[in-house]
């Protein structure tokens, strides 16, 4: 089934010029009206006319996470506020977050890249689907929100949360696809146990698009054998649109539709593109993004691309399950993290001395973590309860900055490690 | 060391919750021949705040200090308890009827008397309201006699 076959299913040949004439039209509009690209351009010394097949691509300069940030908040549009319909926001790194915002065609061709994707796994206007992404700020409930409404799917905007009242409404209304972490429908698997609920025996459940964290084939195969849930991976940033790209009913790969995607494939060290096939970090130039441009935009995560044709019939380039990240980021319960974020928020607080340590673990399906501080010695009482007070303030800005839940251990002075040279402040002990 | 202010300079040490660290603590302990009259343990999830009436509190608290243990020095009140049934409830009686708050304590029963050692928000009040009632408390000197 196909939402879109004469796109979905176009010709590598035909797929690679209208990627190229795209390519081409952006740069040029970009360097003609978008300060920011132009002078980046400048900079590396390349212009539009240098741009003559898509593998020229490779000409074209990078663009970091970092520019959103300095360019905070609107400095990166080129859509005025009256063209601009939607913002989403995620945490920053620095107490300053990122912004990205959507045009009504952002929105559109958003829509239509996940109405694609639900399609491409066999869901469709008979599904009852309950998202269970976090709603506002986040792409990812909006997102797939409206996506599954394009498909005609009965939409149940669960949100996140109440885990018993989602198992319930998912028996009640027979939710028959859901998306979400891939931890949290392991997590309602445990959960619904409890309730004396069997997903396989007492709902009609049987789809999951999951996704906004790493997950692996193993936990697939849990998914599936222990609840009966075929399990696709969903893909996408908030920098792109949010998540939009899945894999298709083969589970070969995620598909990521030519028409609105160029991916390029790199050396994080170098910046020089790697063979097809080749694992590296993924670039993505957004051919079709209005209100915020996004041209070889470093998404630092790592894969590979194949370009072989699907056994689906999509011709579109599939990447590989993401392996890694190029850089410290961290995704705990489906929220990313960055280190830097926890020693900002940690740099305010006066009682602190400054050494710190993360520890990632999962317990059951969710992952915990926790922030070991150490204590200036004057921030020593010999009451509990004041000491247990300054945790619990450090525990309350630490959900304030990165809007997740994190424990806190204090430690006395000189307890943590000392690092010279690069600091190895993360200790990640999930097995995923 | 001899005042008759009736308060004792207690120390307080803090303890990272962790398998060894008391012993690790109580090894600078020794090592600084840092003798302990009584000592109470109190812990969070991650730590403890170990607390005890030494000989020396000042000699103490710059050995400990020299041994990077991050120590602070309070001071409490000894309130000496008569060995019988009944004992601790006259003094306790005596903090009530004054309105002073314990925020907590610990006690010592040794070969001649027990004592209970206790911190309250306002020690000063406490030791006079205590010895107006006819509670006898320790002075540091005492600590060193033994009891």
């Amino acid at each position: 089934m196909f939402w879109n076959t004469k796109l979905e299913c176009m010709p590598k040949e035909d797929l690679r010029s209208l990627q190229y004439r795209e390519l081409k039209s952006l740069v040029n509009n970009l360097y003609s009206f978008n300060k920011f690209y132009h002078d980046r351009m400048k900079a590396q010394n390349v212009h539009p006319d240098d741009i003559c097949s898509l593998s020229d691509a490779s000409k074209l300069p990078f663009m970091y996470k970092q520019d959103l940030r300095d360019n905070y908040p609107t400095g990166m549009f080129t859509a005025s506020n009256s063209e601009v319909v939607r913002y989403h926001v995620s945490s920053g790194t620095t107490g300053k977050p990122t912004l990205v915002g959507y045009t009504r065609n952002d929105l559109e061709y958003w829509t239509e890249a996940l109405a694609r994707s639900l399609t491409s796994v066999g869901i469709g206007n008979n599904d009852t689907m309950q998202i269970s992404y976090g709603y506002g700020l986040f792409t990812g409930g909006l997102g797939l929100h409206y996506g599954a409404e394009r498909v005609g799917a009965t939409v149940l905007p669960a949100g996140t949360g109440s885990t018993e009242r989602q198992i319930e409404l998912i028996k009640d209304l027979d939710v028959t696809a859901i998306a979400c972490t891939p931890s949290y429908l392991v997590h309602m698997g445990g959960v619904a146990k409890k309730m004396g609920i069997d997903f396989r025996r007492d709902t009609s459940l049987r789809k999951a698009v999951l996704g906004a964290e790493p997950w692996s084939e193993s936990m697939r195969n849990h998914i599936e054998s222990e609840m009966g849930i075929k399990a696709y991976d969903i893909y996408g940033t908030s920098e792109m649109a949010g998540p939009m790209f899945t894999e298709c009913e083969e589970r070969n790969g995620v598909h990521m539709a030519g028409d609105i995607v160029y991916c390029e494939i790199i050396d994080p060290d170098t910046g020089e593109n790697l063979e097809s096939g080749q694992k590296g970090e993924l670039v993505v130039t957004m051919l079709k993004k209005e209100a915020m441009p996004m041209i070889r935009y470093r998404i630092r995560d790592i894969t590979s691309i194949d370009e072989e044709e699907c056994a689906c019939g999509r011709t579109s380039p599939r990447i590989s399950r993401i392996s890694g990240r190029s850089d410290d980021m961290l995704i705990i319960r489906g929220i990313n993290v960055f280190p830097s974020q926890i020693e900002y928020t940690l740099m305010q607080i006066p009682q602190l001395a400054g050494h710190y340590m993360i520890i990632v673990t999962r317990e059951g399906a969710l992952d915990r973590m926790v922030v070991q501080v150490e204590i200036k010695e004057d921030a020593f009482s010999d009451k509990v309860e004041d000491m247990n007070r300054l945790r619990a303030y450090v525990e309350t800005q630490l959900k304030k900055y990165l809007n997740i839940a994190a424990e806190v251990e204090l430690k006395a002075p000189g307890e943590l490690p000392r690092f010279e040279g690069k600091a190895k402040r993360v200790v990640d002990k999930r097995v995923i | 060391m001899m005042s008759d202010d009736g308060l004792i300079t207690q120390l307080s040490i803090f303890v990272n919750n962790e398998p060894g660290r008391l012993a690790y603590i109580a090894s600078v302990l020794k090592d600084c021949g840092i003798n302990m009259h009584a000592f109470n343990l109190a812990e969070s999830a991650d730590f403890g705040i170990l607390r005890a009436v030494v000989d020396d509190p000042e000699g103490s608290y710059s050995k400990l200090k020299a041994k990077g243990i991050i120590v602070k020095k309070t001071e409490v009140i000894g309130v000496l308890i008569e060995d019988t049934p009944g004992a601790l409830f006259k003094a306790a009686d005596v903090f009530g009827k004054a309105g002073i708050n314990i925020e907590y304590g610990y006690a010592y029963s040794g070969k001649k008397a027990s004592v209970f050692y206790i911190r309250v928000s306002d020690p000063g009040k406490a030791v006079e309201v205590l010895r107006q009632n006819g509670v006898r408390i320790m002075s540091s000197g005492e600590i060193r006699w033994g009891i």
